[in-house]
């Protein structure tokens, strides 16, 4: 084999992608390339983890058995998002557990949204509806990704998020026909989402420093200010639908650009709550603390057990 | 301690008789663990009849990079149908 220069390296690995070919762990990429996909893959699967705690605070007290079943596995949804994801990332060389216990330092950054509290059975019902939405919109984008085991993740995770749409919306739907009381519940819940919904498709593209070589490289192939109007798009006139509010006056249909208009978020607060100060951080961080802590024995008893036997069916 | 389990390759069959395809991977001390595990991450929805779990490091793989591992030195296309010419299917006649 000829060795090539990493000037020619990099110009067919942009060749490839400009092809629309997959990068594969094995190939060769620039350090760049593999930085920004540990960090956003990263970011990713602790934000699946950290997102099963405000829905999952609500499984006790959900109303009836089968909503009850459909929480359970929507949660347990996530927590098999983050582990496909931790193994993409791992595919780049960073362990899983180097990733968890930066996590559990407080040292990695996760979704915004899932630092916000989730004081009634409606949140519950909201998050999956926006908030899964914009992540499936963003999820749908990514699983057009240039590196293979993401791209490849993302198709498994896309699938099962659409059921976590689908049950949201059921939830505020009941609610939203539902007593005066109820519709206020609900409509009470939108007001609280709306905006760290909107800001987690990312900072707007000039205050993003990551969007233009990810997208370079089609890491993403949407800015997020793209993911944001599609998800604006898409539901508002589902919202408005069930006779509830955006609560944005700017909020209407533009004819002339075909999109809806909406007052941007505050994206100081976003910057806030990303770096560990939003409402509900800590408390997000010590449950996921003490969930590793009281878990340790069974690692340690399974990791005894494979020691001292070696099991499995043996496969003809 | 945590030490970190090694890993798992992941293989899926939806039915008897169709191959079992590989799916992703889950780390695990050991391969029950891994079947169980594998089971929870990938047979959650989609219908599976039987998984295989292999250990990582257990499979070797050709190299993306050594496209020459794959170079036909001489020209085979005699084996491929492209390079016959044969009448299609005639008509009674």
């Amino acid at each position: 084999m000829i060795q090539k220069t990493d000037k020619e390296r990099l110009a067919d690995f942009e060749a490839r992608i400009g092809n629309g070919e997959k990068i594969e762990p094995g190939d060769w990429m620039p350090e760049q390339y593999r930085k920004n996909l540990i960090r956003m893959i990263g970011q990713h699967a602790h934000s699946e983890i950290v997102g099963q705690l405000p829905e999952g605070k609500w499984i006790p007290y959900a109303p009836g058995f089968r909503r009850k079943l459909t929480l359970i596995a929507k949660v347990q949804d996530e927590a098999g998002h983050g582990q496909l994801l931790y193994r993409a990332a791992e595919t780049l060389g960073k362990s899983r557990e180097e990733m968890i216990d930066e996590l559990l330092a407080g040292k990695a950054k996760y979704a915004n949204v899932f630092n916000y509290p989730t004081p009634t059975w409606a949140d519950v019902g909201i998050i999956g509806w926006l908030v899964d939405t914009s992540a499936v919109i963003n999820q749908t984008m990514l699983a057009q990704s240039s590196y293979g085991p993401y791209a490849r993740a993302m198709k498994r995770i896309c699938y099962e998020e659409s059921f976590h749409i689908k049950q949201g919306y059921d939830a505020v739907a009941v609610l939203a026909k539902g007593t005066p009381g109820q519709r206020q519940m609900v409509q009470d819940a939108i007001n609280r989402w709306w905006y760290p919904t909107l800001m987690m498709s990312g900072p707007p593209d000039k205050l993003s420093e990551h969007t233009s070589l990810a997208m370079k490289w089609r890491i993403k192939t949407k800015s997020n200010e793209q993911v944001r109007q599609e998800f604006v798009d898409h539901i508002v006139p589902q919202i408005r639908a069930l006779g509830l509010d955006v609560p944005d006056k700017e909020c209407q249909f533009d004819e002339t650009s075909g999109h809806y208009k909406y007052t941007q978020p505050d994206w100081e607060e976003l910057k806030r709550v990303i770096n560990g100060d939003g409402p509900c951080n800590k408390e997000r961080l010590d449950i996921r603390r003490k969930a590793h802590e009281e878990g340790r024995w069974v690692r340690e008893a399974l990791a005894a057990k494979s020691i001292s036997k070696s099991t499995g069916k043996v496969l003809a | 301690m945590d030490t970190q389990w090694e890993t798992y390759e992941v293989f899926h069959q939806s039915k008897r008789g169709d191959p079992h395809e590989h799916v992703g991977s889950v780390h695990a001390p050991d391969p029950q663990m891994a079947l169980q595990l594998a089971r929870d991450q990938f047979a959650r929805r989609m219908k599976c009849v039987s998984l295989w779990v292999v250990r990582t490091r257990d499979i070797t793989a050709t190299d993306y990079q050594d496209e020459s591992f794959f170079a036909q030195v001489v020209d085979k296309g005699y084996r491929d149908p492209k390079a016959f010419e044969a009448p299609d299917k005639l008509e009674h006649s």
